[in-house]
């Protein structure tokens, strides 16, 4: 469109010189740590941060469904993640997935795209997100850097929608 | 199966159409069946000729009770791979042919080798015999609301109408209860026999799930009745009276929200889908792209913004045009938006500095549609900078 609904592209947010980094999540939070070793890294190599909502959709409906019951939850997140991203001066290209599993949500999206790193956060609960397995497939399988942080005891610091600035 | 050898269209010496009313709710055990029977009464009463074409009462002695007196079409017998089963008698209700008949549960599958396969199609040929039909239906069995429901409720329903069945229906009735009502009856053994009812509560009757329901319910009749008026409307425009600026208003919202292929837009659907969330409306997206091919980086985002649309239940529409303002303006008027939302503007440079601003075109173009301009909140001043 040659109007103008949005602002004039800055310079950081539209280069993705620098490589792009995934942040995929599942839930309702994320773990600070995750996040801001991925502030970090896009801030070190000027890459545009890419953080990918991964949803499940249950089998008794086509893959192919809307699910607003999961955005309800993810939607908020990915705002709050763009919100603190951006208020750091990344550049921030979002995505969504969908699959039967989180992991079949996210091979979708490496099927999809090519990153150069992908920062997940080990968790004790795989029922939360991505189990041992899941891990262990990313790094056998994803043509690209992988960060895997290692539970801590302050992952209990966790960035979430509750932060979101004004609602969205 | 039998032919039955009826068309549903009209033409000479057939009979008028019967007229079609459905008593909707949002699931078993509301009072459908009750007030199907108890509006046959009132009718039966008034001097009309009323027979019960198929009732279910699932053992529920008040509904039992309230058919007493009413006339019923015997159920049929029919033996499928060597059992028996009962089915509603279609070519005895022909036969019956009464003013008005009670149909429950529109959505039931027949049993192999009778006329139809789906009971709403016998109710469409008891209507073209020109009899009145009064008949059940519960909301999670409208074909669009399947997918909607089953994510609600976890549970897929198998048995469904299309859609358009009930946009002819000459009246949609809903039985509205709340669900702790429904809850309560369902304890006191109203709906389900003592051995289903712990069943019951655990998976389907819970309270969460019945809210949905109930607003899907309520919903879908103030739709109907959004749609009944437009419809109106534009029979009243077949007549000669201008109709292009005065349609009515829809019950419900419709927002149309501006898109380009950037990651910034991403922002803007999130937006407006929680908007339409807090609405209870419908979301279009709309990029107006200019003609030419796109840039790997806009393809990219096209992708991504297709996923998104598709994971939120939005539409995405692309519209090929130089002409912004009149191309927003078309399809809002096709969508009937009620509520616009856009992206803010870049800064006007050049010759452009003397054109009009898109969202005041959009408001001349476009009377009586909400404009809304959303800002990027992370970009709202904090405390610490001012």
């Amino acid at each position: 469109m040659k109007t103008d609904l949005a602002p004039r592209s800055s310079g950081a947010r539209a280069a993705r010189a620098g490589g792009s980094i995934l942040l995929p999540f599942t839930n309702q939070a994320i773990s600070r740590r995750a996040f801001e070793a991925a502030i970090r890294l896009a801030q070190a190599e000027q890459s545009t941060l890419m953080p990918a909502f991964l949803a499940r959709v249950p089998r008794n409906l086509p893959l192919e469904s809307p699910v607003p019951g999961a955005c309800a939850v993810g939607m908020p997140l990915l705002e709050a993640i763009e919100q603190r991203a951006t208020a750091e001066g990344i550049p921030v290209d979002a995505r969504v997935s969908r699959g039967r599993t989180y992991r079949d949500a996210l091979q979708r999206l490496l099927e999809q795209e090519r990153f150069d790193r992908v920062i997940v956060s080990a968790i004790d609960n795989p029922r939360q997100g991505l189990s041992d397995d899941d891990l262990a497939w990313l790094l056998r399988t994803v043509p690209a850097e992988v960060l895997i942080l290692r539970p801590a005891p302050d992952d209990e610091r966790r960035i979430s929608a509750a932060g979101l600035a004004g609602h969205f | 199966m039998a032919d039955l050898n009826i068309d549903s269209t009209p033409g000479e010496g057939r009979p008028p159409r019967g007229r079609l009313r459905v008593v909707i709710g949002m699931a078993a055990g509301v009072g459908k069946t009750y007030r199907m029977l108890a509006e046959g009464r009132v009718e039966k009463d008034a001097g009309r000729d009323v027979v019960i074409g198929l009732l279910e009462t699932h053992g529920r002695v008040d509904t039992a009770r309230v058919a007493e007196g009413l006339e019923a079409v015997p159920r049929r017998q029919v033996t499928y791979r060597g059992t028996e089963l009962e089915e509603m008698d279609l070519p005895g209700i022909l036969a019956r042919a009464p003013e008005l008949c009670l149909i429950d549960e529109l959505a039931h599958t027949n049993a192999p080798g009778v006329e139809h396969t789906k009971r709403y199609e016998d109710v469409e040929v008891v209507l073209s015999a020109g009899i009145d039909v009064l008949t059940t239906l519960n909301v999670q069995h409208l074909e669009s609301l399947n997918d909607q429901v089953a994510e609600l409720s976890g549970i897929r329903v198998r048995e469904t109408i299309p859609d358009a069945l009930l946009g002819r229906a000459d009246e949609v009735v809903v039985v509205d209860l709340t669900p702790e009502d429904l809850l309560e009856r369902l304890r006191a053994g109203k709906v389900y026999p003592a051995e289903r009812i712990d069943a019951a509560l655990n998976n389907f009757f819970r309270i969460e799930n019945l809210s949905a329901l109930r607003e899907v319910a309520l919903r879908q009749v103030a739709e109907e009745v959004g749609q009944r008026r437009f419809a109106a409307a534009v029979n009243i425009g077949s007549r000669g009276e201008s109709i292009a600026s005065e349609a009515p208003q829809a019950v419900s919202e419709r927002l149309l929200a501006l898109v380009e292929p950037d990651p910034r837009a991403q922002r803007l659907v999130r937006r407006a889908w929680r908007s339409a969330q807090r609405l209870g409306a419908d979301l279009d997206l709309l990029w107006v792209r200019a003609p030419g091919t796109l840039s790997e980086q806009q393809e990219r985002s096209l992708t991504a913004l297709r996923q998104l649309a598709s994971l939120l239940g939005a539409r995405l529409i692309v519209e090929e045009s130089d002409a912004v303002a009149q191309a927003v303006a078309g399809v809002a008027r096709r969508q009937r938006s009620t509520y616009i939302l856009m992206g803010r503007s870049h800064p006007a440079r050049g010759l452009t500095r003397l054109r009009t601003p898109l969202p005041l075109q959009l408001l001349e173009l476009l009377p009586g549609v909400d404009v809304r301009i959303v800002a990027d909140r992370a970009q709202r001043p904090t405390e610490e900078q001012p």
